[in-house]
Formats: C-alpha cells, sequence, structure tokens
C-alpha cells in the first residue's frame, strides 16, 4: 500500500528538474588529468604511497587508509604520478593532493573479486570489500560507508531505509539511477540488508519522481517485507533525520544517530557503488554528477571520474566557460558550496554542478521582521532569526541554549527569509565556534 | 589555465548556501497589505467623503515623511522603498475619526514613526504597533476630538447628508450604550425628552433587525477604518489565503471574544451575550486582522501566536465589560505587544530529538 507521509516544517523550491529529468545518463570522456586530494570524506587521514612518476591504472591504491574511520583512495584514470603537493580544494583552501596525468588508455586493475556471489561472503567480508573499494556516503556527507555499516552491538538496525528522495532543486542524477540501474539497486539492497541483518526495507522517493516510484514499486512487489513509500515533495525530506521522522514517526535524538532509533537510511547511489564493488570488485572512481542550471546550455547527467576538473567538463559539455555564469556551486542550491574557481576537482561526494547565472544582490539583505517563515520552515524546530542575532553579536552561551549544535544547515530558513539575511551563514559561525570551543574544553 | 578561464574565473560571485531564494520580500509583503487596505479605504471615502481621502493622504504622507527625514538625519540608509511607513500611515489613517483635524494625522503619523518605530531602531526593532501607539498618544491627548465623532456616515445614496445627534457625545455604537443608554434605561428621569428621544432613535438604528448587517457593511459611525467589515475582512481574505498574515492570530482573538462575549456579554446573565455585535464594532476587524497580525510586535513561535491572540481576545472583553474605555482593541493589542518579548522566550519549541 502506498501512503504519503511527511514531516513538519520544510519548504518548496521550484524543483528545476525538468530540463535533466529525461534525459539517459552519458559518460563523457576520459579526462587528460585528474586531481585527487587525500581528503575527500570524514576521518583520518590518508598516507599517499605512490611516488612522483609512479605508473598507475585505474583501482590503483594511491593512499592507504591509516584508521578504522578511512578509506584507501584510488587512481581514476591510468598514466603516471605528475605530482604530490597541495592543490585547490572545491572549499577554496589548498589541501594535500595527488595529481595523475592520463596515458589516454584507460587501463584496469584487476579486479579485487574471486567471483563468490553475495551471499556467499559474511557480512565482515562484504563491509571489507566495500571499505577496500573506497565507498563514501554518496548522499552528500561522504562518511566511509563501511564504518556505517559497523553499528555496535547495542543497537540493532530494524528499519532499512533507502533515500531516493533526491530533493535538491536540479539535481536527478539519484532519479536517473533509479530508472537505468533499478535491478542493480535491488542487489545493492540486497546485499546491505545481508550486512546489518534487518528485516525492513523501506525506499523512499518523493512523489515529483512517479516513473522512479513505479519501477521500483513494480520490483518490490514480490518482495514483502520491501516497501517503497511516496513522499510529499518538500524540502529537505532527503534529510535523514527528516526521512525517519516522515517514514516511522521516530526522531533521532539530539545529538544522537539514527541507530540510535534501529534506522539507517543510505544513499541510492551508495548502494550502486556497494553493488558494483561486491559483485564486480570495481572501486569508486566514477560518478555521476547532474550538470544544470539557468547558465547551462547542455544540461543532463553525466558520468565523470573522480578527480576531473570542473573546468575540463564544463569544457566538454558546455564547449567553454558559459557567457552568463555568475556563480558555480557543487552539490544542490540549497546546501551545496559556490566554487571559488573553475580549477577544482569533482569529489566522491559530488552529485552535482550548477551553474547560475547572476546571484541576489547584497543590496538587498534588510533586518529582521520577525515574520516567522524561518521559524515555521526549520525541519528541526530551531528558531533561525534569533540564532542568527545571537552568533553576529557573539553571545555563545545564547546559541547553546537555543541548541544551534542541531542545526542541519539545510538553508530552508535562509530560502524563506524575505529580509534575505544570511541565516544560515551566521547560525554555521555559531555552530562552528561552539563546537570548536566544546572540543577544547572536552581535551582539557 | 587559458585567460578566458582565469578572466572568468575572477568573476565568480562566491556566497554562502543557500544559493536560492524565494521570491518574497519585505516591499512586497507591505504592498501586499496596502492593497488588502484598499477595499476598505475605498470604503471610507464612499461612507466619509472627501475628509477620508485628506486624511488618509496626510497620515502616509507624514509617516513615509518622517521616515525619511528620521533616517537621513540618523545617517543610516533610508529605506521608505520597504512601503512599511505606507502601512503604517495607512492603519493610522483608518484610526482617526472623519472629523478629525488635518493636524491630527500629521502629528500622529510622526509620532508613529519617529517615536514607536525609529527610536527604537526602525523597521523590526519597535515593541508597539506604530499605528495602534500613534492612536493611544492621540486618544490621550486630544480625547474630546477622537471620541466626538458626531457625523454618523450617511445613508446609502446621499452623500452630504449626515445624521447628527446633538447633545450627546458618542462615536460607536457601543459607546452609545455604554455612555448612553444603559444610564439612560437604568435612570430615565434624570434626562431631557430630546436626550432620551436621540438615544432611542440610535438605539432602533442598532438593535433594528439590520443592526448588526449595518455594523458589517458600515452605515454605523466610528474611525475610518471600523465602519466596514466586509470591505475590511475582503481584503483579510486576501492576505491569509497568500500566506501573508497567519491564521492563528485573527482566529485566536475573534474566538476568544466571542467566546467571551456569549458567556459574560449579555445584560441578562450569562450565555446571552450579542456574539456578532461584540465581533463586528469597536475596530475588533480591524484590529484582529491587520493589528494583532503585524508580524514585527507579535511572537515568532506558534504556541506563542495563540497565547498572544487569546491575551488580546481576553483584555478586549475585560476592558470592554469592565474598564473604562468602551473600545478595549487597541489597548488589548498594545499590552500584548508589550508581552511578546516574554512570550517569545517562554514558548521555545521542543526541537526534533529534543527531550
Amino acid at each position: 500500500m502506498l501512503k504519503e507521509t511527511t514531516f513538519r516544517g520544510g519548504v518548496h523550491p521550484p524543483d528545476s528538474k525538468s530540463a535533466t529529468r529525461e534525459k539517459p545518463t552519458r559518460t563523457l570522456k576520459l579526462p587528460s588529468k585528474v586531481v585527487l586530494p587525500l581528503s575527500q570524506h570524514i576521518g583520518a587521514p590518508l598516507e599517499v604511497c605512490v611516488a612522483v612518476g609512479s605508473e598507475v591504472k585505474v583501482g590503483t591504491v594511491i593512499a592507504k587508509p591509516t584508521g578504522f574511520v578511512s578509506i584507501p583512495l584510488h587512481s581514476t584514470i591510468s598514466g603516471r604520478v605528475k605530482a604530490i603537493g597541495e592543490a585547490l580544494h572545491p572549499t577554496g583552501v589548498r589541501l594535500p593532493a595527488v595529481e595523475i596525468e592520463g596515458d589516454g588508455e584507460d587501463k584496469w586493475e584487476e579486479p579485487a573479486t574471486d567471483g563468490k556471489k553475495y551471499s556467499d561472503l559474511t557480512p565482515d567480508e562484504l563491509k571489507e570489500c566495500i571499505r577496500n573499494a573506497g565507498i563514501v556516503g554518496l548522499g552528500g556527507a561522504a562518511f566511509p560507508t563501511h564504518v556505517k555499516l559497523s553499528p555496535p552491538p547495542g543497537k540493532p538496525i530494524d528499519m532499512f531505509i533507502v533515500n531516493g528522495a533526491e530533493c535538491e532543486p536540479y539535481l536527478t542524477s539519484d532519479f536517473r539511477q533509479m530508472l537505468e540501474r533499478s535491478k542493480d539497486l535491488i542487489v545493492g539492497i540486497k546485499i546491505v540488508q545481508r550486512i546489518l541483518g534487518s528485516e525492513k526495507v523501506l525506499i523512499a522517493v518523493e512523489r515529483n519522481k512517479p516513473e522512479a516510484i513505479e519501477v521500483m514499486d513494480r520490483l518490490c512487489r514480490e518482495a514483502l517485507n520491501y516497501e517503497v513509500v511516496p513522499l510529499k515533495t518538500k524540502y529537505p525530506q532527503g534529510g535523514e533525520k527528516q526521512l525517519i521522522q516522515a517514514l516511522t514517526g521516530r526522531q533521532v535524538p539530539s545529538g544522537g544517530l539514527p541507530m540510535d532509533v534501529g534506522c539507517m537510511v543510505h544513499n541510492v547511489s551508495t548502494l550502486l557503488a556497494i553493488y558494483d564493488a561486491v559483485t564486480a570488485g570495481k572501486p569508486l572512481v566514477e560518478k555521476v554528477v547532474t550538470l544544470a542550471g539557468e547558465a547551462c546550455a547542455n544540461p543532463g547527467n553525466y558520468k565523470v571520474r573522480v578527480g576531473a576538473l570542473v573546468e575540463d567538463i564544463l569544457k566538454e559539455v558546455e564547449g567553454g566557460i558559459p557567457e552568463t555564469l555568475g556563480k558555480i556551486i557543487m552539490g544542490g542550491p540549497m546546501m551545496g558550496i559556490a566554487l571559488p574557481s573553475l580549477n577544482v576537482p569533482i569529489l566522491k561526494g559530488t552529485n552535482g554542478l550548477v551553474l547560475l547565472a547572476e546571484p541576489v544582490p547584497l543590496s538587498l539583505h534588510r533586518q529582521c521582521i520577525r515574520c516567522g517563515r524561518c521559524v515555521d520552515s526549520c525541519p528541526i524546530r530551531l528558531l533561525p532569526c534569533e540564532l542568527a542575532v545571537f552568533a553576529e553579536h557573539q553571545l555563545w552561551d545564547k546559541c547553546r541554549e537555543y541548541s544551534v549544535k542541531d542545526c542541519i544547515e539545510c538553508g530552508a530558513c535562509g530560502y524563506t527569509c524575505p529580509a534575505k539575511r544570511n541565516l544560515v551563514q551566521l547560525i554555521r559561525f555559531g555552530k562552528y565556534t561552539v563546537m570548536s570551543q566544546d572540543r577544547k574544553k572536552e581535551k582539557k | 589555465m587559458d585567460a578566458t578561464t582565469e578572466e572568468k574565473t575572477n568573476l565568480l560571485k562566491v556566497s554562502s548556501s543557500p544559493h536560492i531564494l524565494t521570491e518574497e520580500s519585505i516591499p512586497g509583503i507591505m504592498l501586499a497589505v496596502v492593497v488588502a487596505l484598499i477595499p476598505a479605504f475605498l470604503g471610507a471615502v464612499y461612507f466619509f467623503g472627501w475628509k477620508a481621502l485628506l486624511l488618509t493622504i496626510l497620515a502616509v504622507g507624514s509617516t513615509v515623511g518622517a521616515e525619511y527625514c528620521c533616517q537621513k538625519v540618523k545617517g543610516t540608509p533610508v529605506t521608505v522603498n520597504d512601503f512599511s511607513a505606507v502601512v503604517t500611515g495607512l492603519l493610522l489613517a483608518f484610526n482617526l475619526p472623519s472629523n478629525a483635524p488635518w493636524w491630527m494625522a500629521v502629528v500622529g503619523g510622526v509620532f508613529a514613526i519617529v517615536i514607536v518605530k525609529q527610536i527604537f531602531g526602525g523597521l523590526g526593532y519597535n515593541i508597539w504597533n506604530p499605528a495602534l501607539a500613534a492612536r493611544a498618544f492621540l486618544l490621550a491627548s486630544w480625547p474630546t476630538i477622537m471620541v466626538s465623532s458626531t457625523d454618523f456616515p450617511p445613508p446609502r445614496g446621499g452623500w452630504l447628508a449626515g445624521v447628527k445627534l446633538d447633545g450627546i457625545t458618542q462615536a460607536t455604537p457601543l459607546q452609545l450604550i455604554k455612555n448612553n443608554i444603559a444610564p439612560l434605561l437604568k435612570d430615565p428621569g434624570a434626562y431631557t425628552a430630546e436626550q432620551v428621544n436621540a438615544a432611542r432613535v440610535a438605539l432602533e438604528k442598532m438593535t433594528g433587525s439590520e443592526s448588526w448587517l449595518a455594523l458589517f457593511w458600515g452605515r454605523i459611525g466610528g474611525v475610518l477604518g471600523e465602519t466596514s467589515a466586509a470591505l475590511l475582512i475582503l481584503g483579510a481574505v486576501f492576505l491569509l489565503v497568500k500566506g501573508y498574515i497567519d491564521w492563528r492570530v485573527p482566529l485566536g482573538y475573534l474566538g476568544t471574544v466571542a467566546l467571551l462575549a456569549w458567556i459574560f456579554g449579555g445584560p441578562e446573565g450569562y450565555f446571552t451575550g450579542d456574539v456578532f455585535f461584540h465581533l463586528l464594532s469597536g475596530g475588533l476587524i480591524l484590529g484582529a486582522f491587520f493589528m494583532a497580525t503585524d508580524m514585527v510586535t507579535s511572537p515568532v513561535t506558534r504556541k506563542g501566536k495563540w497565547i498572544f491572540a487569546v491575551g488580546c481576545g481576553l483584555l478586549t472583553m475585560l476592558i470592554r465589560l469592565k474598564g473604562g474605555y468602551p473600545e478595549g482593541v487597541s489597548y488589548a493589542i498594545l499590552l500584548m505587544n508589550t508581552a511578546t518579548p516574554m512570550i517569545d522566550m517562554y514558548t521555545r519549541p521542543k526541537i526534533y530529538g529534543g527531550k
């Protein structure tokens, strides 16, 4: 039975998906060079294990993990290591990275699989496989997946949720993958189900993707414990806390994790990467990225190699840098980062490149009129207008009192503010200051 | 990187997420309120004539002018283009009786903007509703003028004819009942025959079969904005449907007044009150839909809005039934405006995942 549910709060930005949702995914040409930052995910830093001049193939491990919460980094093209140093990261900072110059031949390492079917592998073996493939959460947070799949013994997962919500405007990569690789997705789900041992699987898809709902529903008809749940199209429905609330009514405790309420959420693309790793021994070296936006002449979904430079991608897809480009966002327009330069690489967690024309001029920014739209839209029930003022005046204790650490930075408040205040920027300032103060206090 | 990329990179704009914003803006919201007030404005001009037009123009002119001058003197950016001063001017005009002298509109406008709004920091920082605070100021300073609107609006079709009731100072049905009819009914011997007659005429006007309908369509005396509930409600519906005002405040306010009016408002004991009469008179419709819903001076939280609305209703009925003034809307709202920061502090919602 397909019932519709939702969470409290949220906003309705225009979904802007019509330009890309009908187009099949296209694979781009092999890039002539890639830049692979060593920090593409949360966790311990990696140790480079190649030297300048080393020959590498696709899948060669170029940096090794140094802790449990860490995964290997693979070369995403075949060629030679050109440089090991610092390169511009999408966030604007220069960070350690490895640059590889391609030989144009796309030579791959031997697949790391011994032909065993996934159902013959133990959960630990499956997790090892996932770790070795360098898989992180591909919904945006990029957390090492094998760690997420290892909840401590006291936290059983009775509700495994597949996140097909894709609530950010413009982005359709998950949608296209659900249509184009639905059978692979089901196997990916089965693999994770085997690891977690959970009975019930909920596949969440927003209502603006009826074709995906239909495809998944058809495939799940035989499996009694798989349920496809259509969700009201509202931003940020794809946030895991909101998904859990909408689907199960449970709330992840403040400061806690979904496993604390017996849930775990995995993005559709992550599950497909798991499928590729377990069935074909393929590491995470490619991503489907949605290219869209009003300054984009050829919007669509493109399969790109991780590490390819944004500049090179634009040259291939758009034939150069679009004239009207005013702002380019890596990710979606609600939570993505505005790139300071086109000379930055695609990361493992990149889902979209949104090319916008002129952004909102700063002169429209006014003071808070206490209208309460931000309060109504906040999915965590915070008071964004108050938090922003506290952060602006550096009242850190007030920030703590008003739960600034619980902000998920979804941008719903900033989107809906008629005074065009930079609410998220101010709240982020408060949040990270408070977090760093608390970390220092803990160390003492 | 080639030269073109270098140039273009230098022109990329970088700012914090979110990168798309709603089309709604403060001027947009204010203009919507102005549009919503136009039917009532046209009604005021129809019922009261050119004086209504003049007072409105003067009020809006002085609020906008005062804001411009004040901001220039303060050295802060001039923000009259957000139309909030226009809204204040309109609402102030709606609080003036039609025979108010021209300078009252100007003094009220300057007071509303300079004292109640700009001195506190401008839009968003004022604690009290500027138009209502100005009305309270004018009422305290020039009570006889504010209260003595001796014109009844002329019957439909007759534009200059007015009905004057000599010798009795009254403005609104509530005042009439409270000050003139109730004592008269209690002690008719103390009054002259003309007074008794005039009161009877007035009472007939109000308790006749169309008494509250008259209030609804706007044929009973009052200040400019208090006469036609129909026209005000028309504007209010527009604002509600478009989401420019929160429905909780008018519902809570009117609901509370209706309930209390029913229980306590009747002259013959409990549960006999005339609910429609209380709802449609004394500027309640204007207050509930256009004054209490002012975002700056009302709470930001949902629970807070309900408390605010019920508080307004309670205070309004308390003042009407037990207080010295015949009409309690302005003071009720001003008192709840005062409580708003505290209400916000105590009605913080429980956060997602909170204990």
